[in-house]
């Protein structure tokens, strides 16, 4: 039972870095300038080497022969149980900093509380993946800031991402059973702990860019449960698309 | 267009630490930060480097080939500056 | 005073000796070189799309991630390029236009459409296979900062066309359906592939001098050559054939063989006819418009704090 709660944990952080990395991935010769392109697929990178780890421990966990790539690309809508904010379309430019600087400013806090966890994989994976969001959140929290001070229209736009995306923001701070479980046996992170440094980091970085936090929003959930939005299926039709289409062969 | 604006900076990384900067080539960036970055993003993808320095390319001061020969053939003459200039007794060790 | 000047400059390149971007150069020498490099450096950014095509649909996680590293050197290499460019005296944002407006061309291998995940495979193997012999020989080039960005981006590369004869291996050993999609992609991509080299020596309008000044060091059939030995034994080894009746080993000359190019096909995709031509130019332009309120803000961010020394 603990073993299928921990495969559970394991695979809902695997989703999470997944689904992220998938997005970023689909922003290739599209972004504003050559520099920005280089810089965006590496951190998608980032997020598919950290699905990666976590998916093979998954896989592990799961026993049976099932490997990373089949948790990848064999399961549907209802079985992934990423968090809603990181499947969110790419939008623009500035809707894509403002979901990836929430992001970053949450794995900060997470993954400095996960390299504590009594399991080893995922103390390591923590160890190895808080550099790279080091990074990342100096990159996104900085545009965040440059499109917030810039231009009356970049200002515009990039507030209307903040207020277009709160309303995910709440589903990182969640904790449902499984989350529980994983706490009580050290495993896991207390996520609603979370949540209060989490908004003072956001307001520093808003307060630089001249920008303001919406309040009063109502906040959605249900990505653990695998409730999500609509978005999430074609995200998947296309990224499972040959292993689907071909279920014998091996590429 | 806006792009016309955008500043070139010269990039020089470090590839190990205690070795000498060396020129990598150029980014655009809009600012410091940026430019950091993207020299980042674009010259150390193969972990080439400990250090980055960045530097508006306006800034660089450059010799001209013009003063290729008053800037460094005069050194050509100056052989006592070589160590093989001077001749000392084999069996004076350590020098 | 001007014969001179171009007796020294001369000199010096058939001396061996590198350019370097302050050094006096014949106007020609550097025209050549402006649309030299930066038709590499543009077929580099436009070479991205192809493969970007099927970033989102790679079959597994690590195909996935190697598919983003190598577009994602393309975008690196082609940036190597229009630096090496802006050291003759023109800006990128005028390159950049230069190919919106189709006044610069880039490698048409890229106007060829990508159908099936076999053609990741065969866009490494043949076309990265075809530049690496173009590139490998302009390491050597006269003009220095083209010689240095191509020494960095031989390095880089040199695991892009492994990647692609992976891919075809596998596929080439796996389901029957896998197998069909393999030898169709080579089928499509061979020719084109050996288009890449350009026009037979004797129609290469820009041949003679480009050798003459060390611009290019080798000529387009030599290097076509060497590309079609180097590959014919390869494509034995995972038992794809090579869609040309007339292939054969040739013991005299101790080379291939091989037949005509059809010369209709490459100067209708070079002028703009082929399959995607219009659609490469109009996603890049799309991107670059897009992007266009967020260099502004990042300009006018820059312009309100130094730099970015907000405070």
């Amino acid at each position: 039972m603990a073993k299928d709660s921990l495969y559970k944990y394991v695979l809902a952080l695997g989703d999470d870095a997944l689904i992220l990395g998938q997005r970023l991935s689909q922003w290739a010769y599209r972004a504003p300038f050559l520099e920005e392109d280089i810089a965006l697929s590496n951190i998608s990178l980032d997020m598919f080497g950290r699905a990666n780890l976590l998916l093979e421990y998954a896989a592990t966990l799961k026993g049976n022969g099932i490997t990373a790539d089949d948790l990848a690309f064999k399961r549907n809508e209802r079985q992934f149980t990423n968090r809603i904010l990181f499947e969110r379309p790419n939008g623009n430019f500035a809707d894509t900093m403002v979901r990836q600087f929430f992001l970053d400013a949450f794995y900060k806090l997470f993954l400095q509380k996960l390299t504590g966890s009594k399991d080893e994989q995922l103390s390591a994976i923590a160890q190895k993946s808080i550099k790279e969001t080091a990074y990342h959140f100096r990159h996104s929290s900085k545009w965040v800031i440059r499109l917030g001070v810039g231009t009356a229209e970049s200002h515009t736009k990039v507030q209307s991402a903040i207020d277009n995306l709160w309303m995910f923001t709440n589903e990182l701070f969640e904790m449902n059973e499984i989350d529980n479980e994983m706490l009580q046996q050290k495993i896991g992170v207390d996520c609603s702990s979370l949540k209060q440094e989490w908004i003072k980091i956001i307001d520093e970085v808003l307060a630089e860019a001249t920008l303001k936090r919406p309040e009063n929003i109502h906040m959605t959930t249900g990505g653990r449960e695998g409730i999500h939005t609509e978005h999430l299926g074609h995200l998947l039709s296309d990224m499972q698309y040959l292993q689907r289409a071909y279920p014998d062969a091996k590429w | 267009m806006s792009e016309k604006k955008i500043p070139a900076w010269e990039v020089f990384i470090q590839p190990k630490t205690g070795a000498s900067f060396q020129h990598a080539g150029n980014v655009h960036a809009t600012d410091k930060e940026m430019a950091l970055q993207n020299a980042r993003e674009l010259y150390t993808r193969r972990q080439e480097g400990t250090c980055i320095w960045v530097v508006k390319t306006e800034n660089i001061v450059s010799s001209s080939p013009e003063d290729q020969a008053s800037f460094f053939d005069p050194a050509d003459d100056k052989v006592y500056r070589y160590p093989a200039f001077f001749k000392v007794s084999k069996k004076a060790k350590g020098l | 005073m001007t014969e001179k000047k171009e007796q020294l400059f001369q000199d010096k390149i058939d001396a061996g000796l590198k350019i370097e971007p302050k050094d006096w150069m014949p106007d020609k020498y550097r025209k050549h070189l402006i649309r030299q490099i930066s038709q590499h450096a543009h077929s580099e950014i436009i070479g991205m799309q192809p493969e970007g095509n099927w970033i989102t649909r790679a079959p597994s996680l690590r195909a996935k991630m190697v598919l983003i590293a190598k577009v994602q050197d393309e975008a690196g290499h082609g940036l190597y390029l229009y630096s090496a460019t802006e050291t003759l005296g023109i800006t990128r944002s005028e390159l950049i236009e230069q190919l919106q407006t189709g006044k610069a061309k880039y490698s048409s291998i890229f106007n060829y459409p990508t159908l099936s995940w076999a053609d990741m495979g065969a866009i490494g193997w043949l076309v990265d296979g075809a530049a690496i012999v173009n590139q490998q020989s302009l390491r050597r080039t006269s003009y220095g900062p083209y010689s240095r960005a191509m020494i960095r981006i031989c390095k880089e590369e040199s695991f892009h066309q492994r990647q692609g004869y992976e891919i075809m291996s596998k596929m080439s050993n796996g389901t029957p359906e896998q197998q069909e999609m393999a030898q169709d992609s080579l089928n499509r991509w061979w020719w084109p592939a050996l288009m890449m080299f350009g026009p037979h020596d004797s129609d290469s309008a820009h041949t003679s001098n480009a050798m003459k000044w060390k611009i290019k060091r080798g000529t387009n059939d030599d290097l076509r050559q060497l590309f079609v030995d180097r590959t014919v034994k390869q494509a034995d080894l995972i038992g794809l054939e090579i869609p040309d009746p007339d292939l054969k080993w040739n013991p005299e000359s101790k080379h291939y063989d091989f037949g005509e190019i059809d010369w209709e096909e490459f100067w209708e995709v070079v002028n703009g006819n082929g399959f995607c031509n219009k659609e490469r130019i109009n996603n890049h332009t799309n991107a670059h418009t897009e992007g266009n309120w967020v260099r502004e803000a990042a300009l006018a961010y820059a312009e309100k704090t130094q730099n970015g020394d907000l405070k």
